[in-house]
């Protein structure tokens, strides 16, 4: 188990108060000018050998990400951090937004730098009212101290970092989306390239990052990139936040090392499955777009990108959804398909007619309502989806479904053969 | 999608921004590029709704977008495009039942049924005086404290039938409105205590999780 003295979320529950002077003694904006004079090589270099990688699904290495932003231009750069935390299982940025949120101001100062970008804007999730309210309150004290604004922790560095919620859309999480929303559009996709370090907000340079990945910056720099990096698994580095919902006992958001082994994250910080883990049917291990896992494959895989890649899923947000035996494991992933099929933006057809038809195939196995080869029919609408959108909400939309297929497809058919019977007495 | 229906609403005929909400425009746009006042668009229509009973006339649409120097239908747009945007009257309380499936794993169609039986009426529907707005959400985001709702701008976390009926009844009279989980716990720590960060636990006087042994 990770130690305490290497967790960098301390108040992850909320037991302290997230101003100013109690995030300075935690350790926030400690020595921030110092590593500042380091330079931007350094910071990104530092990074890069941190093997961070971001934390919003898609785990990009993010010193990466930012080594493509222009070096120099006269375009202005910035920074967004996508506060649009909408995956279902995950609540683990908000927890960052209301609880440590002088976290993510000096990661954004620190990464902006880096970047060259002089503004930056967060962009939260409009239900998120009050931990927008306690961002804001977090931007005006650092503003006020010289944190952050002209000559920022006088630097010399000039820097404005703005709060911008969101009004209700899971698709604005999808970065160019969430520009397009930015700019005061629908938020509907772009299509790549251009991508945003050319082309991103107001067809600027700009680097759209996660909220996680930005507030564990300032602790990865200041305690170096080799403390990061000794934690975790090869090309899956550091500590991360999970945050394990469903058939548990003690439902918690937690930080732990990745690739820590699913069972031991559940029945160390979660209180174990309700009735214990052979209780445990399915768990769909980092948010609804992951493909769910059975059982016997819960019982040794490893929370990390590339071990849950292996089993044909992923990491994803880290939103762990168990579910023991008792579920409806049909009913579960239909739910999910009401969910994609609601929050599709209609822009592409594949992904437009192709989630609302999903939605209602998936009911009709639920109730068993089908033939045996409406599964394959399924199967094959499922990879006319996959790969012909702008944005992965296809990809998203169908994994489910597939992962459903892919391991309880036995369950899918008894109901169907059930339901015949009922036709033919 | 928001409703399209926008004309079959009785619209209002004129709408205007009040003193202290001017100053918030101002405030507003200059977070924003000088030539980029579009990017207000949003918080604006946020205003309004707070300045207008929680709804969004069509007349604020278009003074929106005079103020913007966008066109009209631009506004209309991003207006319908946005769940959180209510296009027509909704009750004092708009309670936004999340039924995603981590809260319906933990039982969100028991809140549902305790709203729908406890306060009469249906998902979609409001109360006769006006009180109370049901309407189904998608997963807002706070999945370790499922079953959990929005009423306003506020969560109510960690529901069952019977504590989401004390809720109704402690709206219905204002009065001992407790926000966030309804147990007790702090934020998306477990109800029997952390399993981490013993040293800010014990400063805060909590008591931590007792770990069972590995089987």
């Amino acid at each position: 188990m990770l130690a305490d003295k290497d967790r960098i979320f301390t108040n992850l529950y909320g037991w302290e108060s997230p101003n100013l002077a109690a995030a300075k003694k935690r350790g926030d904006w400690d020595g921030t000018k110092k590593l500042i004079a380091k330079g931007r090589e350094w910071i990104i270099d530092e990074v890069k050998k941190s093997g961070l990688r971001g934390r919003g699904g898609a785990g990009f290495p993010t010193g990466l990400k930012w080594s493509f932003m222009p070096k120099e231009g006269d375009r202005p750069q910035y920074l967004v951090i996508n506060a649009d935390e909408s995956e279902p299982g995950t609540c683990k940025d908000r927890d960052i937004l209301r609880h440590d949120p002088h976290k993510l101001v000096e990661g954004a100062l620190l990464a902006s730098f880096a970047m060259g970008a002089k503004a930056s804007y967060i962009y939260i999730r409009g239900e998120f009212y009050n931990e927008a309210v306690a961002m804001q309150k977090a931007i005006d004290e650092a503003y006020e101290a010289g944190l952050i604004g002209k000559n920022a922790c006088k630097t010399g560095w000039d820097f404005d970092l703005y709060v911008h919620r969101g009004a209700g859309a899971y698709i604005c999480g999808e970065e160019s989306a969430l520009l397009n929303s930015l700019e005061g559009k629908k938020g509907m996709p772009r299509n790549k390239p251009p991508f945003p370090a050319m082309a991103g907000l107001y067809s600027c340079p700009t680097t759209v990052n996660n909220v996680e990945t930005i507030a564990s910056v300032g602790e990865i720099l200041r305690r170096g990139g080799d403390w990061f990096s000794s934690f975790g698994n090869e090309r899956n580095h550091g500590t991360k936040l999970f945050c394990i919902s469903g058939h548990v006992n003690r439902p918690c958001n937690v930080e732990e090392e990745l690739g820590i082994p699913l069972r031991e994250l559940i029945e160390k910080h979660a209180g174990g499955v309700r009735g214990g883990w052979d209780n445990l049917l399915a768990v769909i291990p980092g948010g609804s777009s992951t493909p769910m896992l059975p059982k016997s494959i819960c019982d040794t895989v490893e929370m990390d990108f590339d071990s849950l890649r292996e089993v044909q899923s992923g990491l994803g947000t880290a939103g762990v959804i168990v579910m023991d035996k008792s579920t409806d494991i049909v009913q579960a992933i239909t739910r999910l398909s009401q969910f994609y099929s609601h929050e599709s933006c209609g822009q592409c057809t594949p992904c437009r007619e192709g989630t609302g038809w999903l939605w209602e195939q998936m009911k009709r196995m639920t109730r068993g309502e089908a033939l045996i080869e409406d599964i394959d029919v399924m199967l094959d609408v499922c990879s006319e989806i996959e790969g012909n959108t702008i944005c992965a909400l296809g990809e998203a939309a169908v994994w489910p479904v597939q992962g459903l297929v892919r391991h309880f497809r036995s369950e899918i058919e008894r109901r169907i053969v059930e339901y015949r019977k009922t036709l033919v007495a | 999608m928001g409703s399209v229906a926008i004309k079959k609403i009785e619209q209002p005929k004129s709408f205007k921004f009040s003193k202290a909400n001017l100053d918030k425009i101002e405030k507003i746009l200059a977070k924003y590029p000088s030539n980029q006042k579009a990017s207000a668009v949003m918080p604006l229509l946020d205003l309004v709704q707070r300045q207008h009973q929680n709804w969004i006339p069509e007349v604020a649409m278009e003074e929106i977008a005079r103020i913007l120097e966008m066109p009209r239908i631009k506004v209309f747009e991003v207006a319908t495009f946005y769940t959180m945007y209510n296009l027509k009257p909704v009750g004092e309380y708009l309670i936004q039942l999340c039924t995603t499936t981590p809260c319906w794993l933990c039982g969100s169609a028991d809140i549902v049924k305790a709203c729908e039986d406890h306060l009469g009426i249906k998902v979609g529907e409001t109360s006769k005086d006006g009180k109370f707005t049901l309407v189904e959400v998608e997963c807002l985001g706070a999945c370790v404290n499922a079953p959990m709702i929005q009423v306003n701008d506020d969560y109510y976390e960690d529901l069952t039938a019977e504590n989401m009926i004390e809720l109704l009844e402690h709206l219905k009279t204002g009065d001992d409105i407790t926000v966030g989980s309804q147990t007790g716990r702090t934020g998306s720590c477990a109800e029997a205590g952390p399993t981490t960060l013993e040293s800010h636990a014990k400063k805060a006087k909590i008591k931590m999780a007792e770990i069972e042994e590995d089987k």
